[in-house]
């Protein structure tokens, strides 16, 4: 029998999450997947393995039992993790025995944390994937008594930790104008850029509610603006006046008019700031938009750089020293949290 | 070309790595057809860096990578192509399907075809005869995967929505407003009126195309008595048959 997780104890948002379905946009189908995928290419790197599948875990995780041996990462929004009691470090690759539980605990900062496995999952694939994507009703949520199969593992290190770029708490999001941006008056498009933003309790994968600190935002006549192509990162304005940015399992068309685009890079900082974090706008350039995607494609291939031995606390190492520069520890461009 | 100069076909961007071509500000006919013959053209065309294309009522889209195909090099192609003729004027697209979705109106099976009929100045056995009787074409799927919106329906069935929302109408619910039918591919709250129920499941796991409905497709909802569509129900198709278009 091949090797498979079991899940003990589940928390109430876990799906298994990937790059998505692209091309059927055609047919109403969002491409959905992962609503940090950053934090599924960190996974991948500290395991060695090409991008993959994950479990997305929201605010919560669960329990969790692997029948063999088999190689484990979490990246995403830090959580409390413990394997058979001992915690364990959070943006780190460790081994699961075989038999032993590995829980993990509510958030301390940030939305959705990710458990990647050596050999990642091997769920059955619909439309060429293995995500979940709720609104269409493809695949489901992950609940207690699941036993998730695991394809086999080419082998590598654990005991590693990534430097991961700290997303999870709010912050300043770069945005593109977008097709409707020019429908809103030259006021709330100023304003925009300048005011904070609240994350609103109403989030999903859907999308994320932003409340301004001033007044709503609208357009005159914008409730008969024709039904219009939405793609992920889109802030639509809803009848309430407070933007909603638009995340992975958005709708393919909608009527109501888009203010603008938060950018591919942004999306990480958007779907990781927790209920009650302080977010801004930023209107940059198409062009400045573009260098921000090629940087974020360059970090993208550069996260196996980012990788380095786990530290483990100074009375188990013996000699502090070497390790520390045996690891890079003290390279000076160390982000730790 | 600017979004403020208000010609149609215009060009503008979607976020960092989308293009959209619309030809007009509202759903019509012709700006429909063009928006479906316009994306089968830039499918044909295969342009290398273009990842992904499809159509709403009035506009085409193409997903694209825009570190490998830059949005002047693509703008360019894109105004070249629409030179290339008067879209208006396109005809539809090759490779179309016309489906006959038999329909329960009425009753249980379509709550509000009385109140709709009203709206639309006719008996309920005269918006049967017209609603049965119409032939009307995707012109977008949206809202949920799979969903059709459908039109244009006759002039009489320009109807707005409802003030207050249908809490919910069921999988399958056959409404309509604003000359647009809507197959419900879920459970969902509406504005849009029920006046008839179908059986044809929209997404179908195994088929070669999983969804049943295309842009450009056309549908004929026939009327069916309430025993038929019981029978209907029990069929895989839920009744449902189509035919290639030429």
């Amino acid at each position: 029998m091949s090797a498979a997780l079991i899940v003990r104890e589940a928390g109430p948002q876990l799906t298994l999450q990937d790059m998505g379905r692209p091309g059927w946009i055609a047919y109403g189908l969002s491409r959905g997947g992962a609503m940090d995928r950053l934090a599924l290419a960190e996974g991948a790197a500290l395991l060695g393995q090409p991008l993959g599948t994950a479990l997305e875990m929201g605010g919560l995780g669960g329990a969790f039992e692997a029948t063999e041996a088999m190689r484990v990462a979490l990246t995403g929004a830090p959580m409390r993790a413990s394997i058979d009691g001992t915690p364990v470090e959070w943006h780190a690759a460790h081994l699961l025995p075989a038999g032993a539980v590995l829980e993990i605990g509510p958030v301390t900062a940030g939305a959705w944390g990710y458990l990647s496995l050596g050999g990642g999952f091997d769920e059955p694939e619909v439309l060429g994937a293995q995500s979940a994507h709720l609104t269409a009703n493809l695949g489901a949520r992950i609940v207690a008594g699941a036993r998730l199969a695991v394809g086999p593992d080419r082998g590598g290190e654990t005991g590693r930790r990534i430097r991961a770029e700290d997303r999870f708490s709010g912050g300043t999001l770069r945005v593109v104008e977008s097709l409707q941006t020019h429908l809103f008056p030259e006021e709330q498009r100023a304003r925009f850029g300048q005011e904070g933003f609240t994350r609103d309790q109403r989030a999903n994968r859907m999308g994320v509610k932003v409340v301004p600190d001033g007044a709503g935002y609208g357009v005159e006549g914008g409730l008969s603006v024709v039904s219009e192509v939405i793609s992920p990162g889109d802030i639509q304005i809803t009848g309430d006046g407070a933007p909603f940015v638009l995340m992975a399992e958005c709708q393919t068309t909608g009527g109501y008019p888009r203010l603008a685009t938060v950018i591919p890079a942004d999306l990480p900082r958007v779907a990781q700031a927790p209920a009650g974090a302080k977010l801004g706008f930023r209107f940059v350039t198409l062009e400045e938009a573009l260098e921000a995607e090629a940087a974020r494609r360059r970090a993208l291939k550069e996260l196996p750089r980012r990788v380095e031995a786990l530290v483990r606390d100074p009375a188990d190492v013996p000699d502090l020293l070497s390790h520390k520069l045996v690891s890079g520890f003290s390279s000076g461009e160390h982000h730790d949290h | 070309m600017s979004p403020e100069s208000g010609h149609f076909p215009m060009i503008r961007t979607v976020g960092t790595d989308g293009m959209l071509v619309s030809f007009g500000d509202r759903l019509s006919e012709a700006a429909n057809r063009a928006a479906l013959a316009f994306r089968a053209a830039v499918e044909r065309a295969g342009w290398s860096g273009v990842e992904e294309t499809s159509s709403s009522l009035v506009s085409a889209y193409l997903r694209f990578d825009p570190l490998g195909l830059s949005h002047a090099d693509l703008t360019a192609r894109l105004q070249d192509l629409i030179a290339d003729r008067d879209w208006l004027e396109a005809p539809l697209p090759e490779g179309r399907r016309l489906h006959r979705i038999p329909t329960c109106y009425g009753g249980e099976s379509g709550p509000q075809l009385a109140e709709a009929a009203e709206a639309a100045g006719m008996s309920e056995a005269e918006a049967v005869e017209s609603l049965s009787g119409a032939r009307v074409r995707v012109t977008a799927l949206g809202f949920a995967p799979g969903q059709p919106y459908l039109g244009e329906l006759p002039e009489a069935w320009d109807i707005p929505r409802q003030q207050d929302l249908t809490p919910q109408v069921p999988k399958g619910a056959l409404v309509l407003a604003i000359r647009q039918f809507v197959i419900f591919s879920v459970t969902a709250p509406t504005g849009w009126r029920q006046v008839g129920q179908t059986a044809a499941p929209l997404f179908r796991m195994g088929d070669e195309r999983p969804f049943l409905l295309a842009p450009g497709d056309e549908v004929i909802f026939p009327a069916v008595s309430e025993a038929e569509f019981a029978n209907m129900r029990a069929e895989a198709a839920g009744g449902a048959s189509w035919e290639a278009l030429s």
